[in-house]
């Protein structure tokens, strides 16, 4: 996905807050399921990947012939999908702090709320000059 | 997969806290049910939660009830002559509910349920507003 003309990477930016909300609801949910380990998103690295570019996004492979496969990692693949360090680990081997992961909810839900708002403007604006008035 | 995915998953905790909260309910309301045979006495249900991988894909799982078993702890041994339903050597059975413990359960499991009702409610009101842009 290349940056968008007229939202930036804002609408790359709200898939990448919608996935990470996906992933700390997960987490969540399972605050009490033992023997499970709670993820988070790399932000960066993620919306990085989907604009297609940078270190851990999907570099084009070498290719000396042509029947080579594309090493492609689709817009879908979560790249920066890392887990979480336990501050303080449970006797059941479960590592979800309800505290962080809200805490984190909340940040990536305020985040999702700013780029919706820019997208908003954006929209707005161009409404403004397509009707002119 | 659906796009709002975050519904599956919170709305599959909402359910098994509920079981949870339902196990506690029974287990309490039992705990005091006596019996004059110790194979016939009350057991303390637990659900057993399971990260559920299908409800939301690979990478974000939802949870899962996969079953409810029962206690295997022996249960209490009263001496109740008097007892209608004491057994030859005048012994009642009463189910080993710790009732402590299952205050315990109930306080965590409300809790975990209430985080989830608000993780829907922003998702519903974040999903709400991106359908309403440019409005």
């Amino acid at each position: 996905m290349a940056l968008d003309p007229l939202f930036g990477l804002h609408s790359a930016a709200l898939a990448v807050q919608k996935q990470r909300m996906d992933v700390l609801a997960g987490n969540i949910a399972n605050s009490d399921t033992p023997n499970f380990k709670a993820r988070d998103i790399d932000f960066a690295a993620t919306l990085r990947a989907q604009l297609g570019g940078g270190a851990q996004g999907n570099e084009a492979l070498l290719k000396t012939q042509s029947t080579h496969l594309d090493a492609q990692s689709g817009a879908d693949s979560l790249a920066g999908l890392v887990w979480r360090v336990p501050v303080q680990g449970s006797v059941d081997g479960n590592t979800v702090d309800t505290q962080i992961e809200q805490s984190r909810f909340a940040d990536a839900a305020l985040h999702y709320q700013a780029s919706l708002n820019f997208i908003d403007g954006r929209v707005k604006g161009m409404l403004t000059a397509i009707t002119g008035q | 997969m659906s796009s709002f995915r975050i519904f599956d998953i919170t709305g599959s905790a909402l359910s098994a806290q509920s079981v949870r909260l339902n196990t506690v309910a029974s287990n309490l309301a039992n705990a005091d049910s006596v019996a004059g045979d110790p194979s016939q006495v009350y057991r303390a249900h637990m659900p057993v939660f399971k990260a559920a991988a299908e409800l939301g894909g690979e990478n974000t799982p939802g949870v899962r009830v996969t079953d409810v078993v029962q206690s295997q702890a022996e249960p209490d041994k009263r001496y109740e002559p008097g007892h209608p339903l004491a057994d030859a050597d005048g012994y009642v059975y009463a189910p080993k509910v710790n009732v402590v413990e299952q205050m315990v359960d109930m306080i965590s499991a409300s809790r975990a349920y209430q985080s989830n009702v608000e993780l829907m409610n922003t998702a519903k009101d974040l999903a709400l507003r991106t359908l309403s842009l440019g409005r």
